[in-house]
């Protein structure tokens, strides 16, 4: 039997609603507004002058073959980013769930590089991976691999992608290592009694029961990977070489921040709020079909 | 005691401040880009002018670096909470100079009250960046520098070079690098700031124009030129020499200086102001200053080289008297002494003609050679409609593109001449952007 309290007042419910109502509203209805109203805008970059030019700011970005390539960049990046950044964050998550001694220092350790700030991770992975002075870099030439960010396309996007995941993998990890805490050891238990390995365990009990965390950490990551990781571009490869790491939200900072040419980068933060809608709407509507809560 | 002071306060302000000229100092807010020890000099000058006079106390604020000043200034401005003044890096000064509510240009502020100001007294090839096309100058130069060469006179030694006489022209410079390289040195040159150093200047040094309409200075209807085949032929050139690391690309900005400081390159071309960096870098050797190699077989090469760095753009929209503040503070960073220290403790250029001279007669050239390259170099001869300056509005983006195609030809991965006509090709439809939204 469905309990449901209906409430008598008219505007009590509305009242209630209304603190998160106005955050909505003012954190992402109004900025949102505004970016699809400058994004029909031509202005210089004192606001001096400005005029309306329909869609031209999207065309214009369509007609360039570099912007649409970065279409395909983004994806595999952020693939890529989810993808590691949730399976490695799961597989520290129940070897930590399996420790007893010291659990809670190796906790603490694989939460804290989410504490670091991306431009200052981005400064860390600069030094660490400069090909001349770099301690990576270092290493990675006495093992024979030649590694230059600075021209190498492949080295830069691996560079981006690790930066990226190692920088996410914490706060997955805080979340996969409470939805392991919360499954009922009995269960566990009773699967080994019933001669169940610890794969098929993992598999057939673990898994599904963890599903509403992957879910959430799926779609927090994906959101993450396609806007959150401008400032580690910004601090590591400043979108080269010649394009390798320029990913969709980059540019957006790049053209807006740096270049002062507003209209493009409302635009492109126009395209790229369409595509992060249209992801989430695909994540809820299929895959969310097999969480089990 | 806190409520006798206040108390006082507004007896001073009920008998007005006009019976009280000399308490009421009117404030001028600085915007600068700064940092570290550069930035402690900005306030040292700052606290010299206020501690000059009287009636004007200008606040030196750092607001980061170069675009994050100039963006942070222009969001002030449309928030109108502008600072008086701003400092902007030359690239821009499009930006700026098309911004014609915004900007006071400096020429006119000096008129206006009866400053003395004559643009005689600074050096041409400074002041022609930020001049505009009937001769006034619109703002004032602050730190400008131009890119020269610098050596390892230790490892020219080993070499059997002599480390007294850089390599002058490109042809030079590359038998100097084979043997440097012979003698074990693992790269020939870097350079540090590609587009500035090898596309930008490598043409005013060459009187060949980097776009139309005077590089831009003639009109907002400029077109890039600077994929001519000499501009291909050095640029595949260095391409080339990619390959056999007589030249080694050590990434955009000044990140290549690494490459020079650990004894890696042999050269290293950047600006002049990164010579303090250079000295306090170049522990285990001895490094000289030269001029940028040029091509021979190129007529009227070397002409001159153009400058980098920052002006000092005044903001429009405050009360009028506090301009004339600006004003004497502008004179007072032109006083031959203070900037002839400006430019010893920096490696900027100075500015003026006056100061040049009063460093020359300190001595101060003897005491540190190679220091003068700069400002031989840019006043070798004088500037031509290619070697004045460049003025392309959305010029910070046009040098990325720049960026993104030379990597092109470093990586290998395409021809010189692909890649300049696609950053000319990108960066025409980027100015066709900057001119229509500045009609």
């Amino acid at each position: 039997m469905e309990k449901r309290v209906v409430f008598r007042s008219a505007w009590l419910p509305y009242a209630l609603l209304a603190p998160q109502l106005v955050i909505t509203a003012v954190f992402f209805v109004w900025p949102a507004s505004q970016a699809l109203y400058q994004s029909v805008l031509l202005e210089d970059a004192f606001g001096l002058k400005s005029q309306f030019v329909w869609a031209d700011n999207f065309t214009a970005l369509f007609r360039n073959s570099d912007y649409v390539s970065s279409f395909g960049r983004t994806a595999v990046f952020s693939i890529l980013v989810a993808g590691l950044a949730m399976g490695i964050a799961l597989l520290l998550a129940v070897m930590a769930d399996h420790v007893i001694r010291g659990a809670t220092t190796y906790k603490t350790f694989l939460i804290w590089p989410y504490a670091v700030a991306p431009a200052v991770a981005g400064a860390l992975w600069v030094f660490m991976f400069n090909p001349r002075i770099g301690i990576v870099a270092y290493a990675m030439h006495s093992f024979g691999y030649d590694w230059n960010h600075q021209i190498k396309g492949e080295d830069a996007f691996a560079l981006i992608t690790v930066a990226a995941v190692w920088k996410q993998i914490s706060y997955n990890f805080v979340f996969f290592l409470a939805g392991l805490q919360a499954i009922p050891k009995s269960l566990l238990e009773a699967a080994a009694i019933d001669g169940a390995g610890p794969g098929k365990r993992f598999r057939s009990i673990v898994l599904p029961l963890i599903s509403p965390t992957s879910f959430f950490l799926l779609v927090v990551n994906i959101v993450y990977a396609f806007f959150d990781t401008f400032g580690i571009v910004h601090a590591t490869t400043s979108g080269g070489p010649a394009k390798a790491t320029e990913i969709l939200v980059y540019k957006v900072f790049n053209d807006g921040f740096i270049g002062l040419d507003l209209g493009s980068s409302a635009a492109q933060s126009v395209i790229l709020m369409t595509i992060v809608i249209l992801l989430t709407v695909v994540q809820f509507k299929y895959i969310e079909r097999k969480v089990a809560y | 005691m806190l409520s006798k002071g206040l108390s006082a306060v507004a007896v001073i302000g009920a008998l007005g401040i006009g019976t009280l000229p000399a308490q009421a100092q009117t404030e001028i807010q600085w915007w600068h880009a700064m940092g570290g020890e550069l930035g402690q000099k900005v306030d040292a000058l700052a606290k010299g002018f206020n501690e000059s006079q009287k009636d004007f106390k200008v606040v030196a604020i750092y607001k980061g670096n170069y675009t994050e000043t100039m963006t942070g200034a222009i969001a002030a401005f449309r928030a109108k909470q502008h600072p008086h003044i701003v400092q902007v890096f030359e690239v821009g000064t499009a930006t700026m100079m098309a911004a014609k509510g915004a900007v006071y240009p400096v020429y006119k502020l000096m008129k206006d009250h009866g400053l003395p100001f004559d643009p005689k007294d600074y050096l041409p090839s400074v002041t022609g960046y930020y001049t505009d096309s009937a001769g006034n100058m619109l703002s004032m130069p602050f730190n400008s520098s131009t890119p020269v060469m610098y050596y390892n006179k230790t490892q020219f030694k080993k070499a059997g070079l002599d480390p007294e006489s850089p390599p002058k022209t490109w042809p030079e410079l590359e038998a100097a690098a084979k043997k440097l390289q012979a003698s074990g040195v693992k790269c020939g040159f870097t350079t540090g700031w590609q587009s500035w150093v090898q596309i930008e200047n490598f043409s005013a040094w060459h009187n060949v124009p980097i776009g139309t309409k005077s590089n831009g200075f003639d009109g907002l209807d400029t077109v890039f030129q600077f994929n001519s085949p000499l501009h291909v032929k050095h640029i595949a050139q260095l391409g080339e020499w990619q390959k056999s690391k007589i030249f080694d690309y050590g990434g955009r900005r000044s990140d290549s200086a690494p490459k020079f400081y650990t004894q890696e390159c042999a050269m290293y071309m950047n600006s002049s102001a990164a010579y303090a960096g250079v000295k306090a870098n170049a522990k285990d050797f001895e490094f000289g200053v030269g001029m940028l190699p040029y091509w021979p077989d190129v007529a009227g090469a070397p002409q001159n080289s153009i400058i980098g760095g920052a002006t000092l753009w005044v903001l429009d929209g405050h009360a009028k008297d506090t301009y004339k503040g600006v004003g004497a503070f502008f004179n007072y960073l032109a006083k031959p002494d203070v900037q002839a220290k400006w430019h010893q403790d920096t490696g900027y250029l100075p500015i003026t003609l006056a100061s040049y001279e009063l460093t020359k007669k300190q001595g101060f050239y003897d005491q540190n050679p190679g220091t003068d390259t700069s400002i031989k170099q840019m006043t070798n001869k004088e500037p031509t409609a290619n070697s004045k300056g460049l003025r392309f509005g959305n010029f910070v983006q046009i040098r990325d593109v720049i960026n993104e195609e030379l990597e092109g030809v470093w990586a290998g991965k395409k021809s010189a001449k692909d890649a300049l006509d696609a950053a000319v090709g990108r960066g025409n439809e980027m100015l066709r952007k900057f001119e229509e939204a500045n009609k």
